[in-house]
C-alpha cells in the first residue's frame, strides 16, 4: 500500500485573483503499516487534508495517487478505495443508525457488496479488534456508552478491512481511561495488523508516545514531515503555530537549564525515567 | 461562609426497557455531603458515568434530589416554589458549545438570561456589556455565533451566565470539545472571574491540568465522593486515581515514578518549576 | 460557505425601508397584497407598479434580486398565462387546430401576470430588508393578540427564532454524517427512487438523533439560564416606533386608499 499526495492545494475560489488557500502545495507519502500523526492548530487545513486522502474532496491542484494510480481518473473505483483507506470522522459515534451493533458494523461490508456471511464475519472481526464483547452484537448502539459507542463506530470502518486508517481526533470529549484505551487499540491494529495509521490529534503527549512520524500542518502548509522527537527539536517554533511540545520535554529544558546534563529532546514519561534515573543512578 | 451545603445527597432515577416495564433503579449520587466555601475554586474529577455532572445539576435545581437536601445561598432546592428564581445564583455552562447559544446575534444571546429574569431593557444592555467586557468578547457582539470558535462560544457561554449576575458558575466539561487554544481561553477566563468578582467556581473537567490551580479537588466515582482535598493532596494518590480510571498530570506522574524507583522526591509535585526544584536539591 | 446559509434572503445593506420597524414591513405586505386584488384593470396596476418602484429604491435593493424570487415562479407563471389565454372565453384572434386565443383571454393573462409578479416582488421585498430574527420578533409583537383565544404566540416565536439559529447548524451536520457514510461505502446518488429513499435511512436517523439530542441540550441550558415562559420577559431592544415608522404607515395608508378609490371610480 502506497498513498500519495503531490503538490495538493486546496482553495474556495480557485478563479479568483489572488486564491485563498485552505491546503497549499502538500506533498507526501504514507506507506505500509506506519503510525503517522498528523497535527497543527484548528484552521490549519488538517481536516481538510484528510478528506482528499480517500476522495471525499478533491483538491484544486495536485495529484492523489493510490499504488500509483490518480484517484480522481474518471474510471478509477472510489468505492473501492474508501473501502481501502478508511477514515473515522471526528465523534464518529455520531453516525451510527442500525438497531444493533453487528448490523451497525455491516454496514461497510454490505455496501461493498459482500454476501451476508461475509458481512457478519467481518463485522465480528472488527468488533473483536476494538476489544467489544460479542454479548454486544444484538446491543442497540444508543444505549451504549460515550467510549463504546466510538467503539462500534471505528469497527464499521474496520469491518470494510483497510490498509490504511484515518482517524481524526478519536479521542476528543472522552476520560482519560476512555483516551487511552482507544489509543491502546489503535496501536495494536497498527503493530498486529499491519494498517497504516493516520491520527489526527492535539495533545501532543499522546502522539509523542504512540506515532513515528509527525506531519505538522500550519496554515495550509505542511511544515514539518519527520520523527516526533525530531520536530519537537523545533518547539520554539511549534508555539508560535499554537502547538507545543509534550510537557515532559519541557520539563527536560527546565533540568538542563537548571545544569542538569540530559538529553532536553525526551518526549514520553517512559524516557524521561531511563534518562533520569540514568544520570541519578550512577 | 458556604455557599454551596449538600448533605446526604442521593439521586435515584429508574431504567425502562421497550415495554416501559421499570427495570432497574439506577443509583447516580449515593450519599454525598459536601459544603462549598464562597468564593473558592473547586475542580471535580471523575471518569464519564461517575456522578459528578448530576451532582452539579443538583446544585443550580435542574435535577432535584431523591434524598438528603441541596441548599444553595441559604435556599433549599426542593423547598423553593419557582425554580428560575434559584437558579439566578448559579449559573452553569455546558460541554458542547453549540448547544447552549439560543440567540442568533451574540449580544441578544448575552441578554438571554436577564431578559428572563425581567430585567429592565435600560440595565440589560449595561449588563450586556459588562459581561462581555469580562470575558473579553465585546468586539464580537453584534457577530453572528456560528462563525466564532469554540472557546470563543464558550466564553459567549459564560458571559451569558454573568450577565445575570451569579454566585455561582458550575462548568459541565465545558473544554471537552475544545482544542488546546480554546481551553486555555476558557480556563483563563473562569480563574479571572473567581479571582476578580469572587464568584464559585464548580468546575468539571476530564483535564487534570486544569484541576492543578483549583483550591480543591474533588474526586467522584460510582456516584460517591471518594477524594476531597488540595490538588496536592490527590495528586499524590496516583495509584488510587488510577485505580477509578483517572490520570495524574504529566509531571506529578514522572515524579511518582522516579519515587517508585527510589529518589526521594516528595509526593504530588505539580509544576515543572517544583519538580526541576525537588530533583536539583537531590543533586546537591 | 455553508454556516452562512440564513433563510429567506436577507440582503444586507442600510436603507430607510431596513430601518422601518418589522410591523411596518409587515403591514405593508398584507396591504400591498389586498390592494393587488382590489385594483384591476392597467391604471390601477401602474399605480401599483409606481408605488412598488418608489419602495424598491428606497431599499437601495439591486433589482436583481428581486428577479431572483421570480425565478422560482416561472413555471407557475408560464402555466397560469397559458391556462388564461387559451380558456378565456371572448373575441376570439387566433386559431389553430382546437387551439383559439381570445382578446380577453390575453388581457387576464397579462393582469394574471403582473399581478403575480408584484405580489411575489411585493413580498420578497420584505424578507429582503427584515433580518429574519426581527421578522419574528415583528410577528411576535403584531400577533400578540392572538393570545386572548389561547394561541401561544411567544412560545411560536421563540421556536422559530430557535430554528433559525439551528438550520445552518443541522445543514452542516447532514454535511458531515453524508460525508462518513460515504466513507462507508454508501451511495447517496445512483439507482431509481426506492434505492436512494433507502440510502437516505443512515443520513436522516442519526440527523434525528442529533437533532433530538440537541434539543434536550439546549432545553437544558434554556431552564439554567431561567426561561420560564413569555411571562415577565422583558427585551434587550424591544420593537419601538419611530417617527419615521408612523410616516411609513401614513404613506401605505395614502396608497392603499388611492387604490380603493381608483377601483371604485374606473369602470
Amino acid at each position: 500500500m502506497e498513498l500519495t499526495l503531490k503538490h495538493i492545494s486546496y482553495s474556495y475560489n480557485p478563479d479568483a485573483k489572488e486564491p485563498k488557500y485552505a491546503v497549499k502545495d502538500v506533498s507526501f507519502t504514507i506507506r505500509e503499516g506506519e503510525f503517522c500523526a498528523l497535527i497543527g492548530h484548528t484552521g490549519s487545513g488538517k481536516s481538510t487534508l484528510v478528506q482528499f486522502l480517500n476522495g471525499l474532496m478533491r483538491p484544486t491542484e495536485g495529484l492523489v495517487l493510490f499504488n500509483g494510480e490518480n484517484i480522481f481518473e474518471k474510471k478509477y473505483p472510489l468505492k473501492t478505495l474508501r473501502q481501502k483507506v478508511g477514515l473515522v470522522f471526528q465523534y464518529p459515534e455520531h453516525q451510527l443508525f442500525e438497531e444493533t451493533v453487528l448490523k451497525d458494523i455491516c454496514y461497510g461490508p454490505k455496501n461493498m457488496g459482500l454476501g451476508k456471511e461475509e458481512q457478519i464475519d467481518s463485522a465480528r472481526r472488527a468488533m473483536a479488534l476494538v476489544g467489544l464483547p460479542e454479548s454486544y452484537e444484538e446491543k442497540s448502539p444508543f444505549e451504549l456508552s460515550g467510549g463504546e459507542k466510538r467503539r462500534v463506530a471505528i469497527a464499521g470502518v474496520l469491518a470494510m478491512n483497510p490498509e490504511c486508517l484515518i482517524l481524526d481526533e478519536p479521542t476528543a470529549g472522552l476520560d482519560p481511561a476512555g483516551r487511552d484505551d482507544i489509543l491502546g487499540t489503535v496501536r495494536e491494529l497498527s503493530d498486529k495488523e499491519n494498517i497504516a495509521v493516520v491520527l489526527v490529534s492535539h495533545s501532543m503527549d499522546d502522539v509523542a508516545v504512540y506515532a513515528e512520524r509527525l506531519l505538522v500542518m500550519n496554515s495550509g502548509e505542511l511544515v514539518y514531515d519527520d520523527t516526533p522527537r525530531n520536530v519537537f527539536r523545533h518547539y520554539k517554533e511549534l508555539e508560535k503555530m499554537g502547538l507545543s511540545a509534550p510537557q515532559v520535554t519541557y520539563i527536560a529544558h527546565e533540568l538542563k537549564k537548571r545544569g542538569l546534563d540530559i538529553d532536553e529532546n525526551v518526549m514520553t514519561i517512559a524516557e524521561a525515567k531511563a534518562e533520569i534515573l540514568r544520570i541519578f543512578k550512577k | 461562609m458556604n455557599i454551596i451545603e449538600i448533605l446526604h445527597l442521593i439521586h435515584e432515577y429508574k431504567e425502562y426497557d421497550e415495554n416501559e416495564t421499570e427495570t432497574e433503579t439506577v443509583r447516580a449520587i449515593d450519599d454525598v455531603t459536601l459544603s462549598i466555601e464562597e468564593g473558592s475554586f473547586v475542580t471535580v474529577l471523575g471518569h464519564n458515568g461517575s456522578g459528578k455532572s448530576t451532582l452539579a445539576k443538583h446544585v443550580n435545581a435542574l435535577l432535584l434530589p431523591t434524598g438528603g437536601t441541596v441548599v444553595l445561598c441559604g435556599q433549599d432546592t426542593l423547598k423553593t416554589g419557582e425554580l428560575w428564581q434559584l437558579r439566578k445564583n448559579a449559573g452553569m455552562v455546558f460541554q458542547n458549545p453549540d448547544n447552549q447559544i439560543i440567540a442568533s446575534v451574540v449580544e441578544e444571546d448575552v441578554a438571554f438570561g436577564p431578559e428572563n429574569l425581567g430585567v429592565p431593557t435600560e440595565k440589560l444592555e449595561h449588563r450586556v456589556e459588562r459581561a462581555l467586557e469580562k470575558v473579553g468578547m465585546t468586539a464580537f457582539r453584534m457577530n453572528s455565533p456560528n462563525r466564532l470558535s469554540g472557546g470563543q462560544k464558550q466564553r459567549i457561554a459564560i458571559a451569558g451566565m454573568l450577565a445575570m449576575k451569579p454566585k455561582v458558575i458550575l462548568m459541565d466539561e465545558p473544554t471537552a470539545m475544545l482544542d488546546p487554544v480554546g481551553r486555555k481561553e476558557v480556563i483563563e477566563t473562569v480563574h479571572e472571574l473567581n479571582r476578580e468578582e469572587g464568584i464559585t467556581i464548580l468546575l468539571i473537567t476530564h483535564y487534570m491540568e486544569e484541576a492543578v490551580d483549583a483550591d480543591r479537588v474533588i474526586v467522584m466515582d460510582g456516584g460517591r465522593l471518594i477524594m476531597d482535598g488540595t490538588p496536592r493532596e490527590v495528586f499524590s494518590r496516583v495509584e488510587e486515581l488510577k485505580e477509578c480510571r483517572m490520570t495524574v498530570p504529566q509531571v506529578t506522574e514522572l515524579a511518582f515514578e522516579l519515587k517508585k524507583e527510589g529518589l526521594p522526591l516528595p509526593d504530588g509535585i505539580l509544576t515543572t518549576e517544583e519538580f526541576a526544584e525537588a530533583l536539583m536539591k537531590l543533586r546537591t | 460557505m455553508i454556516r452562512d446559509i440564513t433563510i429567506g434572503q436577507y440582503y444586507d445593506t442600510d436603507s430607510v425601508i431596513h430601518r422601518l420597524d418589522p410591523r411596518v414591513k409587515l403591514a405593508f405586505t398584507l396591504l400591498y397584497i389586498i390592494s393587488l386584488f382590489i385594483g384591476h384593470g392597467p391604471v390601477c396596476y401602474a399605480y401599483a407598479a409606481a408605488f412598488l418602484v418608489l419602495v424598491i429604491v428606497l431599499s437601495k435593493v439591486p433589482v436583481r434580486f428581486m428577479v431572483k424570487g421570480l425565478r422560482g415562479m416561472l413555471v407557475i407563471l408560464i402555466i397560469s398565462a397559458l391556462f388564461n389565454v387559451f380558456l378565456v372565453q371572448g373575441e376570439i384572434i387566433f386559431r389553430w387546430w382546437i387551439f383559439s386565443i381570445s382578446k380577453e383571454g390575453v388581457r387576464t393573462a397579462v393582469l394574471m401576470v403582473v399581478r403575480l409578479v408584484f405580489l411575489v416582488i411585493g413580498s420578497s421585498l420584505m424578507t429582503l430588508t427584515t433580518t429574519p430574527n426581527d421578522l419574528t420578533d415583528g410577528l411576535e409583537r403584531s400577533l400578540r393578540f392572538l393570545k386572548v383565544i389561547r394561541i401561544p404566540v411567544h412560545e411560536i416565536a421563540m421556536m422559530m427564532s430557535i430554528a433559525l439559529r439551528f438550520i445552518p447548524i443541522l445543514i452542516e451536520e447532514v454535511n458531515k454524517i453524508m460525508k462518513a457514510q460515504i466513507a462507508r461505502g454508501a451511495d447517496f446518488e445512483s439507482g431509481g427512487l426506492v434505492k436512494k429513499a433507502k440510502a437516505m435511512v443512515p443520513l436522516l436517523i442519526p440527523l434525528f438523533v442529533s437533532a433530538f439530542r440537541r434539543a434536550s441540550d439546549l432545553a437544558l441550558a434554556m431552564e439554567a439560564r431561567c426561561y420560564h415562559g413569555g411571562e415577565g420577559r422583558t427585551k434587550l431592544h424591544p420593537l419601538t416606533y419611530q417617527k419615521r415608522d408612523f410616516l411609513a404607515y401614513a404613506v401605505l395608508l395614502l396608497y392603499f386608499g388611492g387604490m380603493i378609490a381608483m377601483a371604485a371610480v374606473l369602470p
